[in-house]
């Protein structure tokens, strides 16, 4: 109901409302700062910004948050990505001296696409995503969420919905956006079992299968059995039979009455098959690789990519994530008298404050994509701790008071 | 007043301290001078060290026995440090060992393909030293490196017990109990982490004491790569020293062993022997370029240069090369006078005789392999390196090498190895198991064939048995794998001629 009233032709009209009204820059310039414990971080940040009539442009770069503010406002770019920190300002790369211009820091990000799933899907395909199969993003965000935190020791991770078919995960550990090629590649592979477009499933017994096994063994019953159906329809049936690799398959019909253990494993691999994340190593390795940033629009879909809440992960639901469009609409309607009394109180707090960036705080705040920026600044809140700790540290170096 | 006699006791102290370890990251270069001659000649040793680590690499599984045994014997031929031997005799070798990689490091930075070489090799090598130490030498060697690595307490493996178990014993059959478990930064250990061998917990990698070899080798490989890199950058102020130029560039690209310039068998060889040698003890390059000259009577001037300077390298005196070449010709479409005018100055040219009567050397497979190819209508080069697979196989097939032995020396040439191609070749003619030598030149083969067809079990025998170093005069008359080092140190001194050397430093 919500999505069909999302046009893309409407986008050049709706985009400049969402940057001057909705965007929270503030937030957003907040993370990426990183509490401006490095020097000229967010200024050396790469933007790439794809403009109206698929004109994209890379390198930008900008000085303080109101510069973002501006040029977004300028420009008005249909999607936004996200590069690497480097060694120079991006937008001035071309003065550098060639080989000096180097990435030197970037979150580490995984992609999680629905169309990698295509053939453990029988509900949905290509570009298609429904309830049922959305439940295989679900068993990825706490399959990978678990292993990151546990096994790698990050803490902060941001769940990002992309705004069509999938997830992104950025993980901002200061440890994590120092990582080499080298590491991101190790890591990503550690966490890929089923290898995306080289179907090659190796089977090493570890904990960290066991543990993405007891996962899965939550939502497979349901998913797998009942929502996709698998050993309902002959066609499921021979599509699972065709997923087992050829020599348990040989054993499970040569021998029928197989061992205990080699039905184990045959189960097990069929749940793995069916539910474990299949990751894009590619887009995890390289330190420069550009990925869609948070609260960017998809011009196809015109959804928000917002943050997800890991709290409440099994109860997402991407067909609910605002478009552009209704916060858009949402913005000019009037508002309930209790929310007008709410507002009323903040603005005498905000006395001292720009009325211009008081009517900001009080837009979004309107409209649905509230609670994702709630959110997003309760995950900043868990960061700037870090941030204050570095600092102070900092400054006892250098005997500053 | 006490000065004096303190000062050579410090010195030598030094040097003590210096190489009190068998085994180093060669973190700090050598600070010492040294003569040029010595540059060189550690510089060679170490690369003639690293070739065969590489050959043994491709020729043996890593670490297997023969593997293990050879390269033993190489270590100890080229006079760097092993094992066994007292802490004196020690300090000398590892002295060189020193060295001798940072002179190394000079010549093979340059080009990436020049350092992956180099650091493939060295990583090699070092896990063989690594792990010829014993567990103590071990810890020592990994504290005095600043890889401070905490084992984990004994409370902490029993609760980690059942997770260990199963991360680790699956992969490396090891039992939690019996070893230490050490916890690494898992940004140490990627190669582990990667393939899902180890406990990961909060960051950090549970590794048992076996697996910390990988670790160390990465840190080896990570950080002799930065310190190649660094290397080149400072390369122009080196290069501007005239003395180490010509040397550096030397080494990183050429044959290193004798040059068969120098004939010892003159008249040796007569005419009629020809066919039946170049059948017998002929490499297969020379045995196709004889076979094309008798078959057509004629060869082109690559093929002449290349067949003609092995002859004279084999024993060939100029009268008989001119009349070799002559009796061929003439049966083709030469006729006696145009031979005498267009070709025997070419021979003659060959042999020092005309022109700036430079006396050419022979060959060596490095310079067949990489310089003037083939073309149509030429029978020169490395036919392991030149002929079409199908062809050789052919070839092979109808000099009557077994369908096995023609399939690894294939495998061989698909992996670009073609002087093993051509050792695998010796190996299958002659019907031995193991070439006690390494290939790299045809004149080197058709001596090796001599011997094996002549000496037998004597030659065999000679070339086990060499421990001793070049201190030892007895041996050197005993071995004709010996005469090399003679030869050697005169190359060397041609070279250090050359050059302008003026001093010796202590």
């Amino acid at each position: 109901m919500l999505s069909s009233d999302y046009d893309p032709a409407c986008l050049p009209d709706l985009l400049p409302l969402y940057y001057r009204r909705l965007f929270p820059f503030a937030q957003y310039y907040r993370w990426l700062n990183y509490g401006g414990v490095q020097k000229s971080y967010f200024q050396n940040r790469e933007f790439s910004f794809t403009l109206k009539d698929d004109i994209y442009v890379r390198y930008q770069s900008f000085s303080s948050q109101s510069e973002l503010e501006k040029e977004m406002q300028k420009m008005n770019p249909y999607k936004i990505d996200i590069g690497a920190v480097y060694s120079h300002r991006p937008n001035q790369h071309n003065t550098v001296k060639s080989g000096s211009f180097q990435a030197l820091e970037k979150e580490l990000v995984f992609d999680i696409d629905m169309t990698d799933y295509d053939d453990v899907r029988s509900c949905c395909s290509a570009a298609d995503i429904c309830s049922k199969c959305w439940t295989l993003m679900t068993i990825a965000i706490r399959i990978l969420d678990r292993s990151l935190r546990q096994d790698f020791g990050f803490h902060h991770l941001l769940w990002v919905y992309s705004g069509r078919r999938g997830v992104h995960c950025w993980v901002c550990d200061e440890a994590a956006r120092k990582l080499s090629a080298a590491a991101r590649s190790a890591v990503a592979e550690y966490l890929s079992l089923i290898k995306v477009r080289q179907f090659h499933f190796s089977f090493n017994i570890n904990i960290f299968i066991k543990e993405s096994l007891t996962v899965v063994k939550r939502y497979f019953p349901q998913y797998a059995l009942q929502d996709q159906n698998i050993l309902g329809r002959k066609e499921s049936e021979e599509k699972v039979l065709a997923l087992v690799p050829e020599d348990i398959l040989y054993i499970f019909n040569v021998h029928r009455a197989t061992t205990a253990k080699k039905r184990q494993y045959f189960e097990k691999e069929i749940m793995l098959q069916y539910c474990y994340p299949r990751l894009d190593v590619n887009v995890s390795k390289g330190v420069n690789h550009l990925l869609k940033s948070p609260f960017s629009v998809h011009p196809k879909t015109g959804r928000i990519s917002v943050p997800i809440d890991l709290k409440d992960v099994e109860k997402f639901d991407p067909f609910a994530v605002p478009t552009i469009s209704l916060i858009c609409e949402e913005l000019d309607r009037p508002m309930a008298d209790e929310d007008e009394a709410k507002l009323e109180d903040a603005k005498g707090k905000e006395n001292e404050q720009d009325s211009t960036e008081k009517r900001k705080i009080r837009d979004y705040k309107r409209t649905s994509l509230a609670k994702y920026v709630k959110y997003f600044d309760q995950f900043l809140a868990g960061m700037t701790d870090s941030w204050k700790g570095k600092l102070l540290r900092q400054s006892d170096l250098q005997k500053e008071f | 007043m006490q000065f004096p006699s303190k000062k050579p006791r410090a010195v030598t102290d030094l040097k003590a301290e210096l190489y009190s370890q068998p085994l180093q990251f060669y973190g700090q270069p050598p600070l010492e001078n040294i003569s040029l001659s010595e540059f060189e000649s550690f510089a060679v040793d170490r690369l003639k060290l690293l070739k065969t680590v590489e050959n043994l690499g491709v020729s043996y599984v890593k670490l297997s026995d023969d593997y293990l045994r050879k390269l033993d014997n190489e270590i100890r031929a080229q006079n760097f440090p092993h094992g066994a031997g007292d802490a004196k005799d020690q300090t000398e070798k590892r002295r060189k060992d020193h060295i001798s990689h940072f002179i190394l490091r000079l010549a093979y930075c340059q080009t990436e393909d020049l350092r992956r070489w180099f650091i493939q090799q060295e990583v090699d090598l070092f896990k063989y030293r690594f792990r010829e130490l014993n567990s103590g030498e071990k810890l020592e060697f990994l504290h005095k490196n600043n890889l401070q690595y905490n084992t984990i307490s004994a409370e902490e493996k029993d609760n980690l017990r059942e997770k260990l178990t199963i991360s680790s014993y699956a992969a490396s059959g090891v039992k939690v109990e019996e070893q230490d478990f050490y916890k690494v930064p898992f940004q140490d250990a990627l190669d582990l982490v990667r393939t899902r061998k180890v406990y990961l917990k909060e960051g950090y990698a549970y590794i048992p004491h076996n697996e910390i070899v990988t670790i160390v080798l990465n840190d080896f490989r990570t950080r002799l790569s930065k310190a190649l890199a660094l290397t080149a950058r400072s390369l122009p102020a080196v290069h501007s020293d005239e003395r180490l130029q010509p040397l550096l560039n030397h080494l990183s690209h050429s044959y290193l062993g004798q040059d068969y310039s120098v004939q010892k068998n003159v008249g040796k060889i007569s005419l009629e022997q020809i066919d039946s040698l170049a059948g017998k003890s002929f490499p297969l390059c020379m045995r196709q370029l004889h076979q094309a000259l008798r078959d057509q009577h004629h060869l082109r001037h690559g093929g002449r240069m290349q067949y003609g300077l092995f002859l004279k390298g084999i024993g060939l005196s100029l009268e008989q090369a001119l009349q070799f070449w002559r009796m061929e010709f003439i049966r083709g479409k030469v006729d006696a006078d145009k031979f005498d005018k267009a070709y025997a100055y070419s021979i003659r040219h060959m042999f020092g005789k005309e022109g700036k009567r430079t006396d050419y050397t022979p060959y060596s497979c490095m310079k067949v392999i990489l310089s003037n190819p083939p073309s149509q209508g030429d029978y020169h080069g490395c036919p392991f390196r030149h002929s079409d697979p199908e062809l050789l196989k052919q070839k092979l097939q109808s000099y009557k090498v077994s369908p096995s032995g023609v399939s690894q020396i294939l495998e061989l040439v698909k992996g670009m190895h073609y002087q093993l191609a051509c050792q695998k070749y010796f190996e299958l003619t002659h019907n031995v198991e193991d070439t006690a030598f390494s290939l790299s030149h045809p004149n080197q083969y058709f001596t090796e064939s001599q011997k094996v067809l002549g000496g037998g079990k004597d030659v065999k025998r000679e070339t086990d048995t060499l421990q001793r170093p070049q201190e030892n005069s007895a041996a050197r008359g005993l071995t004709a794998a010996r005469e090399p080092a003679v030869d050697e140190s005169q190359h060397l001194a041609e070279i250090t001629k050359n050059l302008e050397t003026d001093f010796q430093d202590a």
